[in-house]
């Protein structure tokens, strides 16, 4: 099935960094209840905008949203020993985001992860920067999941990311991104992919519209996880009927859950 | 100055083979390189510029206009006497140590370049020491500095402070830009402007250099 990781709780949105700035657990709680209720698979939690209260800000953070839901939560932070504090405060076996093949940032990560139980969200980035071609996102892919085995990282618990990037720029972005997923799919067969969706639409308008037939198309080359808003009623209805659509989902029991429950209504 | 209007027209609506017959049929009419230049061309870009600002215009249509625009200016470069090409003054462009995001900084080379400043494009993870270089070596009259990543910005700050520090500040203007920078954040950490997207960035660095 589908992983979708709710993105909403994060100090880079205005109304979350607010929030957290007072201590409103009452609208960090709510959020969260209407993400898990939409149908979210993990919970991102990301303190970091308020430079110098990471860790406080983390801290509180994780309290309240483990309150309002039983989901598993997905820890967004560079600084590892923010994540260091933040695993031990998890009650599920939580996942990671990221860890990617910039120097500065693998040696840390890799350390760090040595020996805990959890998930891991790669990206396809080195130090020389945003991938240009399918080959360079595969390649990176490839060396992350060697990595990742070699401290004993299942596949099943690494989600590759292949940095998504604007079709605005470069028409040719939204076809990378698609075969890049195919490839890493087929070639490392066992892992998992995920990305930030709405990459894809900046620059032009619209964008829900664009994130939407996307994700669809990315989900018929394998694609099988995004870090997506989950209170997007419409773009969790194309999530299941894509998931659906690309011989996912048994017996088409999800999409038909989904009907009753309303959430999916032509 | 018709024909100037007509130029203009045709370069905010991305038409790159029409732009080149227009520029050459006006300089057969005895219209300066410089003039096409000046007031048919950037005149363009700068209304490019505020389209995307407020939202008319869309990043694919503003490359189109800079690569039309791009494609004529090789044509009048020859004609231009010299310096001619590059009146609106130098610009230091980079994106901070550590990160590696270069799509809007790119945007603003472009814009910058299109409102006829000598732009000199560092690139992305660019080292304070490496802005505090190439400003020594360029005297630049505008310094740009980006970040996509929160938690690059106090990067920003760092390089701000290191130009500071080896008194290259005097005669500098500091742009600052980003998705996650704003205008507080600009003046917290001393920059002179704050631009939030690349349109502005560019009317900004002429109204400093003015």
């Amino acid at each position: 099935m589908f992983t979708v990781i709710g993105e909403r709780i994060n100090t880079t949105l205005k109304k979350v960094k607010a929030a957290v700035e007072v201590r409103d657990d009452g609208y960090i709680r709510e959020d969260v209840r209407k993400q898990t209720e939409a149908g979210a698979t993990y919970i991102d939690v990301n303190g970091g905008a308020r430079i110098g209260h990471e860790e406080e800000d983390m801290r509180w953070l994780l309290e309240v949203v483990q309150e309002a839901t039983e989901l598993p939560l997905c820890l967004d932070s560079p600084d590892p020993a923010v994540l260091e504090m933040a695993y031990g405060l998890v009650k599920k076996k939580p996942m990671i985001n990221s860890i990617s093949l910039e120097k500065d940032r693998f040696e840390p990560m890799i350390n760090y992860l040595q020996g805990k139980e959890c998930r891991i969200i790669a990206l396809c980035m080195d130090d020389s920067g945003m991938p240009k071609t399918v080959d360079d996102i595969v390649s990176r892919a490839v060396s992350l999941v060697a990595e990742l085995e070699k401290i004993g990282f299942a596949r099943d618990d690494i989600f590759i990311d292949p940095l998504i990037q604007p079709m605005s720029v470069d028409v040719t972005n939204g076809q990378t991104a698609m075969e890049a997923i195919k490839r890493i799919m087929t070639e490392l067969e066992g892992v998992h992919t995920t990305g930030g969706l709405s990459n894809i639409s900046y620059g032009l308008p619209q964008r829900r519209i664009i994130n939407r037939c996307f994700l669809a198309m990315m989900i018929s080359h394998g694609f099988d996880s995004a870090i997506m808003d989950p209170l997007d009623r419409d773009i969790m209805a194309m999530t299941v009927t894509a998931d659906m659509l690309a011989g996912n989902d048994q017996f088409c029991m999800n999409y038909i859950k989904a009907v009753r429950a309303e959430k999916i209504v032509a | 100055m018709s024909d100037l209007q007509n130029i203009t027209q045709t370069l905010i609506s991305g038409d790159g083979a029409a732009l080149r017959g227009l520029v050459e049929e006006a300089l057969g009419a005895g219209v300066s390189a410089g003039e096409i230049l000046q007031d048919g061309l950037i005149a363009g870009m700068d209304i490019v510029g505020e389209r995307m600002e407020s939202g008319e215009m869309f990043i694919p249509e503003v490359l189109m206009a800079a690569q039309a625009m791009g494609e004529s200016v090789e044509i009048l470069k020859p004609l231009l006497a010299e310096g001619e090409s590059s009146t609106a003054g130098k610009v230091i462009l980079g994106t901070v140590k550590g990160d590696l995001h270069d799509i809007g900084k790119n945007l603003v080379v472009m814009m910058m370049e299109s409102a006829g400043f000598d732009v000199i494009d560092l690139g992305v993870d660019v080292d304070p020491e490496k802005f505090v270089e190439a400003i020594k070596e360029n005297k630049p009259d505008i310094v740009g500095i980006s970040a996509l990543l929160t938690t690059t910005m106090p990067m920003m700050k760092k390089s701000i402070d290191s130009i500071e520090e080896s008194g290259l500040r005097n005669n500098l203007k500091i742009i600052v830009g980003g998705a996650p920078v704003n205008q507080a954040f600009a003046d917290e950490i001393g920059a002179d402007g704050y631009a939030p997207d690349a349109g502005a960035a560019s009317k900004m660095a002429k109204a400093m250099y003015a």
